[in-house]
């Protein structure tokens, strides 16, 4: 892609995205696909609107529908974001929900801990230790 | 409101900071120990961790497997470099998808702060080629975390 395309690009995504209920419209396809029938329940306006919402928002490379007998479920396009942010922010999810674990894999160990309290870093050391299970 | 850090150095390499309510004694260990790793080191719900060896040694072997219940998985192998216990772990991983990606050598460090312990962890970033082929293994749920941010990027555009 040539930076003019791309800028081009940026330019449909951006105001594709500009407006609030094309961005609602993405984060419920965020949770999966839909159908427009299911977008437009939300909303207080008419199908074609939300229609045409899903137009913009197909054209700016958003969102992708396909074919299915006389429906058209949307779902969010894959490439809509660069490979690196996506890579990221799936880097990011997985660590964020890992750490959240791992934080109460923490808590927990404290609590069996806080049961023998006032000792020093070394004999809490070794009291660890002696309690692990072998 | 996430505590979790992560920042690009160049186009190299990857840093992630967090901080944990424990002493870097606990923290190290549940970093190195099968035991308390495959507790927490799983990704997105859903996904287990049906086979966690780290030999925990230096030259000491790692193999992580992950499953996604579905017939969906992948797995890691490395080798540990280096260990400070409790405050520096320095390894390299692969990913095998099944194809394996490029060497990934990890510096963690943990430092106390407090009553708890500050955590750096920089890593390489795969290149082009290999990104693709990681958010191709079905771990492809970030995808929701992306729009949140696309959301929140296009609001000074509206």
């Amino acid at each position: 892609m040539s930076s003019m395309q791309a800028a081009q690009s940026l330019d449909r995504t951006f105001a594709a995205l500009a407006d609030p209920t094309r961005r609602r419209i993405l984060a419920r396809l965020a949770r999966g696909e839909a159908t427009v029938n299911q977008l437009a329940e939300p909303f207080q306006i008419s199908q074609p609107a939300i229609s045409r919402h899903i137009r913009v928002l197909a054209e700016a490379g958003l969102i992708v529908q396909r074919v299915d007998g006389t429906r058209r479920p949307c779902r969010l396009a894959p490439d809509a974001l660069s490979e690196l942010d996506q890579y990221l922010e799936m880097l990011r999810g997985a660590l964020t929900r890992n750490y959240q674990r791992l934080d109460e894999l923490l808590a927990s160990q404290t609590e069996t801990k806080t049961e023998t309290k006032t000792e020093t870093k070394t004999e809490t050391k070794t009291k660890r230790r002696r309690r692990d299970p072998p | 409101m996430s505590k979790l850090v992560l920042t690009t150095e160049g186009d190299t390499h990857v840093v992630v900071r967090r901080r944990f309510e424990a002493p870097p004694e606990a923290v190290y260990r549940a970093h190195m120990e099968p035991a308390l790793i495959r507790q927490w080191c799983l990704g997105p719900e859903g996904w287990t961790m049906p086979v966690c060896i780290n030999e925990g040694k230096p030259g000491g072997k790692i193999r992580y497997e992950w499953s996604n219940g579905q017939g969906g998985g992948f797995f890691l192998t490395g080798e540990i470099l280096e260990l400070e216990p409790p405050h520096r772990i320095v390894h390299v991983e692969r990913m095998h998808l099944p194809e394996p990606t490029p060497d990934n050598r990890v510096v963690t460090t943990f430092v106390a702060d407090g009553t708890g312990t500050q955590m750096t962890m920089r890593m390489s970033l795969p290149d082009a080629e290999t990104r693709k082929a990681m958010l191709a293994t079905g771990m492809a749920h970030g995808m929701e975390a992306s729009y949140a941010r696309l959301e929140r990027v296009s609001g000074w555009a509206s």
